[in-house]
């Protein structure tokens, strides 16, 4: 299958990793990925903080893109973010509605239709759940709100994780509640948003794991950044780094990283 | 960018005949006086505060859940319930004049009112006929909203508060911070001392046993039950073809005020209608699991106009706009006068949990009061408090989820959002910064140099590799988490080392 | 004419129709219309019995009319004196040695406050949610009151008039009578959001029901 990958452009300039491991673990598993290029972003802060004017230009680019992707012979787009694929799907269209351009609604829905979040693709999608992983750590799953109430995607990242050799998957205690991100909700209220932080962090910790990981580069920002904060030697990292690694090592780790010890 | 100056305040000042208007707020009971980050900041400190929240909205989620899950047929009753409320709005006109015609016929009195003073007239001036210097009330939002105790004091008449958690709220001078339980934000000690301090014959050796709460609650109120002369009560549900009105509540003070007293006087909003007596069988399925977590609550009264010999022989039925019809003008807005009051989407959301009712500034909080209340009111500007309610979220879902007509509560705050935007009549710095962003996320030549220029993070990192201070107002995260250095590599120089190209 | 009601029926007219004319709505009734057992089934009174229990009101089962006063006095115990509506059949009351106070002429509510109890009949009992309705324009339910002041309400609820779901009941029911809904003692849940039976209503209530007994 040809598959176009979005990066996201938390992914692209902040969070490399989880893009790139999407991509590595696509064409392990036997896949073309290509990267169109002029993409930037799909509108999601914009949407969600209520500029919805100033978003319309930002969808329609994502829109064209991904259309001109399609068109050219890619038969999915994935995304390592449940929240962007959720902006993708519930909300380019409305924003194209909203300012009365029905032809860019209609091939918004058109290209949501072919929109996945990385679980949904491979389990949904590819049909695989065991992608020959091998991660011999501890590992708690937080379920991004956007995966889990926007796009449904149900327990797909859980029957990733458990089929991932050496993965020690542990429970996380009140798994579906909100880890505070809310992206600028973070910073608009930021002390709500820090004392649901605090409540997320307990869970992790008393889940003993020593991996959290999540579909959302975004959630594990928030997450890790605290856990960070706190020196508790608990780590963030996105679901595809999970499933790209093999025993062959960190399928990543090859990169140039910086090598000090960073949150997330 | 767009920004369209005072769009909602113009709306606001429009009162042309036929012209959807704004809520008249006249005692404050809508619009808060800080921002919700301001009063949320106070909360958050609270502990006490934060512990009976805590505790409470998750006893009522536990049950909620447990209730629901026993309905095999949930999502279809769901799914009616959404039907029959947008069936509701499509033909409000037409079935107002229909439940008019019903409770008139049935010996009922309807009124009209456009807004909250209006409302408190009426009612004032219903009380006085009867001669009345003291009602017995039931506990209803409509009445909270319009500031109709207020109003009555200022009559001279005596508002009772008899639901108890009204009645510890009207005690202790405080103010309700959850639709159902507007006492929520009070543990049983608390309650205690206030009964102690506050009814005159209370029985000194009153324990915080809740049971014993409930008894002195009931010795307080019975002799004014018994004696009262006028009941004033809310809606839950009002049927258009049969001109019924429905109360669901739990303790019996509803019973006491619709059937002891000569005059009852209901005050509604306009859109607690449903087409036909039948679509109670929905509702009264979807209520009590959602509020609180019962099969069925202890009583739900119906009556329909005035029954000879039976209960109050005065019936007047007050219908109350107060901005309801400026929501009902907003397509997808209108959306939020499905709300059935449940309190589901309270008990759920996070940030009411941490916050509670009081940050929200309105008597609707929550997430559907975040959307509520400035619909009500209008957004009045960038610094307007009410510009701030629908920011109040982290647009997590869980209120749609236990949504019983399934509002699309996420989706009705970025509405709102929306609207806070339209509002700005001058450009904020989120203004320019949004659409800097706007402007790079749509060259791609551009938001390429925006990534380089994260060099900058790398340098403030350090050889630490995190940052852990920064100026505001990008404090507001680094306050309580670090953000990791900018990689060295993005991803799309990543990809152009790796697959070429670019 | 009222100036308030033209101009609220114009506004919302005038908001109902902004944008686009309004379009039907066609309402999905998928939802179960009935429930899982047949009215006046025995496994329908069973599940009564168990929803009723579970709000603390406490039932007696009894095989026949016959056996009712029995059940009845049983509940009303060493009371002194009950109200009953003008129509409750007297065979119910054979084994009470008290006081029995027809509401005809309608009792004062003074009155109803110096009696120990009330007993009634029901319109219809909603197995799935432990509930019965009085209907008070029925002889043998009575007008709202004489059910409200007395602190203790023994109902008696036939086989035949228990229905498994609300919308079984509902479609029973007469809404131009006053009709109120009863699920369980009088309670409350507003401390801490947990609930405690006895507030301003019936504070103990007890329900005999009768027939259906076997498995059908």
């Amino acid at each position: 299958m040809r598959i176009a990958v979005v990066a996201t452009c938390l992914g692209d300039a902040l969070f490399p990793r989880a893009p790139i491991a999407t991509v590595e673990l696509l064409e392990r598993l036997g896949h073309e990925v290509v990267f169109p290029a002029d993409q930037t972003c799909c509108g999601q802060m914009h949407v969600n903080t209520g500029y919805l004017d100033a978003a319309l230009p930002i969808v329609r680019h994502h829109v064209e893109v991904f259309g001109r992707a399609l068109d050219r012979g890619a038969d999915a787009v994935v995304a390592p973010s449940g929240s962007c694929v959720g902006c993708v799907r519930h909300q380019h269209a409305m924003v194209a509605r909203r300012a009365g351009d029905e032809g860019l609604a209609r091939a918004a829905e058109h290209g949501a239709e072919r929109t996945y979040e990385l679980s949904e693709l491979l389990v949904d999608v590819l049909g695989v759940t065991d992608v020959g992983a091998y991660y011999p750590h501890r590992v708690t799953y937080h379920p991004t709100c956007h995966s889990l109430r926007m796009l449904r995607v149900g327990d797909t990242p859980l029957q990733l994780l458990r089929a991932v050799r050496g993965l020690e998957l542990v429970e996380l205690p009140d798994a579906d509640v909100c880890c505070g991100f809310g992206g600028t909700f973070a910073v608009k209220n930021a002390e709500t948003s820090t004392a649901m932080l605090a409540d997320k962090m307990a869970s992790v910790l008393s889940s003993k794991a020593e991996v959290c990981t999540a579909g959302d580069s975004s959630c594990l920002m928030h997450i890790g950044g605290g856990l960070s904060r706190l020196r508790s030697g608990v780590r963030t990292v996105h679901l595809a780094e999970i499933l790209a690694s093999t025993d062959r090592g960190n399928a990543s780790a090859d990169l140039v990283f910086d090598t000090a010890e960073v949150g997330p | 960018m767009s920004v369209h100056p005072g769009r909602a305040a113009q709306r606001s000042r429009t009162v042309e005949l036929g012209m959807p208007t704004v809520a008249s707020d006249p005692h404050r009971h809508l619009r808060g006086t800080e921002s919700f980050p301001a009063a949320a900041h106070k909360a958050l400190a609270d502990t006490q505060l934060r512990r009976n929240l805590g505790h409470a909205t998750r006893t009522i989620r536990a049950k909620r859940a447990g209730v629901v899950s026993e309905v095999d047929d949930w999502e279809e009753l769901r799914r009616a319930g959404e039907a029959i409320k947008a069936d509701t709005m499509a033909r409000l006109p037409e079935l107002l004049v229909e439940l008019e015609s019903q409770v008139t016929a049935r010996g009922g009195v309807v009124h009209w009112a456009r807004d909250a003073e209006e409302a408190n007239r009426i009612v004032v001036d219903l009380v006085r006929g009867t001669g009345a210097d003291e009602v017995v009330k039931v506990k209803s939002m409509a009445t909270q909203e319009t500031g109709l105790n207020e109003a009555l004091e200022g009559a001279g008449i005596a508002a009772l508060e008899t639901d108890l958690a009204e009645l510890i709220v009207q005690l202790s001078h405080d103010r309700p911070s959850h639709f159902l339980v507007p006492a929520i934000h009070r543990n049983r000690a608390e309650i205690r001392e206030i009964f102690l301090r506050e009814m005159p014959d209370v029985d000194p050796s009153l324990t915080d046993e809740p049971r014993r709460l409930a008894m002195a609650a009931r010795a307080h109120l019975r002799r004014k039950f018994l004696a009262a002369k006028v009941g004033i009560s809310g809606v839950n549900f009002a049927v258009a073809d049969t001109g019924t009105i429905s109360v669901v509540e739990s303790e019996g003070n509803g019973r006491m005020c619709l059937t002891l007293p000569e005059t009852l006087i209901t005050v509604m909003g306009v859109e607690k209608l449903v087409p036909t007596w039948a679509d109670l069988e929905v509702f009264l399925q979807l209520l009590p699991r959602s509020s609180t977590g019962e099969r069925m609550n202890p009583y739900t009264s119906t009556w329909t106009g005035v029954t000879p010999g039976d209960g109050p022989q005065a019936f007047h039925l007050v219908l109350l706009d107060n901005g309801r019809s400026n929501v009902l003008a907003d397509r997808d807005g209108r959306q939020a006068l499905h709300c059935i009051r449940c309190s589901a989407c309270l008990n759920v959301c996070p940030v009411y949990e941490r916050t509670g009712g009081h940050a929200y500034g309105s008597i609707y909080p929550g997430p559907i009061g975040a959307v509520l209340s400035p619909q009500l009111t209008g957004i009045d500007g960038p610094d307007d408090v009410n510009a701030s309610l629908p920011y109040a979220s982290s647009l997590c879902g869980a209120c749609f989820d236990a949504c019983p007509v399934r509002i699309d509560i996420p989706n009705l705050l970025v509405q709102q959002r929306a609207a806070a935007v339209d509002a700005h009549t001058r450009p904020t710095g989120q203004d320019v910064a949004m659409q800097a962003a706007a402007i790079a996320m749509t060259t791609p030549g551009r938001f390429k140099l925006a990534e380089r220029a994260l060099g900058v993070g790398r340098v403030l990192a350090g050889r630490k590799g995190r940052i852990t201070s920064l100026p505001w107002p990008a404090s507001g995260w680094t306050n309580a988490r670090d953000l990791p250095a900018p990689p060295a590599e993005t991803f799309r120089q990543w990809w152009a080392r790796t697959h070429g190209g670019d | 004419m009222d100036v308030a009601r033209e101009e609220v029926l114009a506004r919302l007219r005038s908001a109902r129709d902004a944008g686009a004319p309004p379009t039907p709505v066609v309402v999905p009734r998928k939802y179960r219309p009935a429930g899982r057992y047949a009215p006046g089934s025995a496994q329908a009174v069973a599940r009564l019995d168990e929803t009723l229990t579970d709000y603390r009101a406490t039932v007696t089962r009894v095989g026949s009319e016959a056996d009712v006063a029995a059940a009845v006095a049983a509940f009303l115990g060493s009371a002194s004196g009950i109200v009953v509506p003008p129509g409750l059949p007297a065979e119910w009351l054979a084994g009470f040695v008290g006081e029995v106070h027809r509401d005809t002429p309608p009792l004062t509510v003074d009155a109803l406050d110096h009696l120990d109890a009330v007993v009634t009949g029901a319109a219809v009992a909603i197995a799935d949610t432990g509930t019965f309705v009085l209907d008070s324009g029925s002889p043998d339910q009575g007008r709202r009151v004489i059910t409200l002041v007395p602190d203790h309400h023994v109902c008696v609820i036939r086989a035949a008039d228990v229905v498994c779901s609300v919308p079984e009941a509902i479609a029973r029911l007469d809404p131009t009578r006053p009709l109120t809904f009863v699920s369980g003692p009088s309670a409350t849940s507003d401390i801490e959001l947990d609930r405690v039976e006895g507030v301003h209503g019936p504070r103990r209530l007890d329900v005999v029901l009768v027939g259906a007994l076997t498995r059908s």
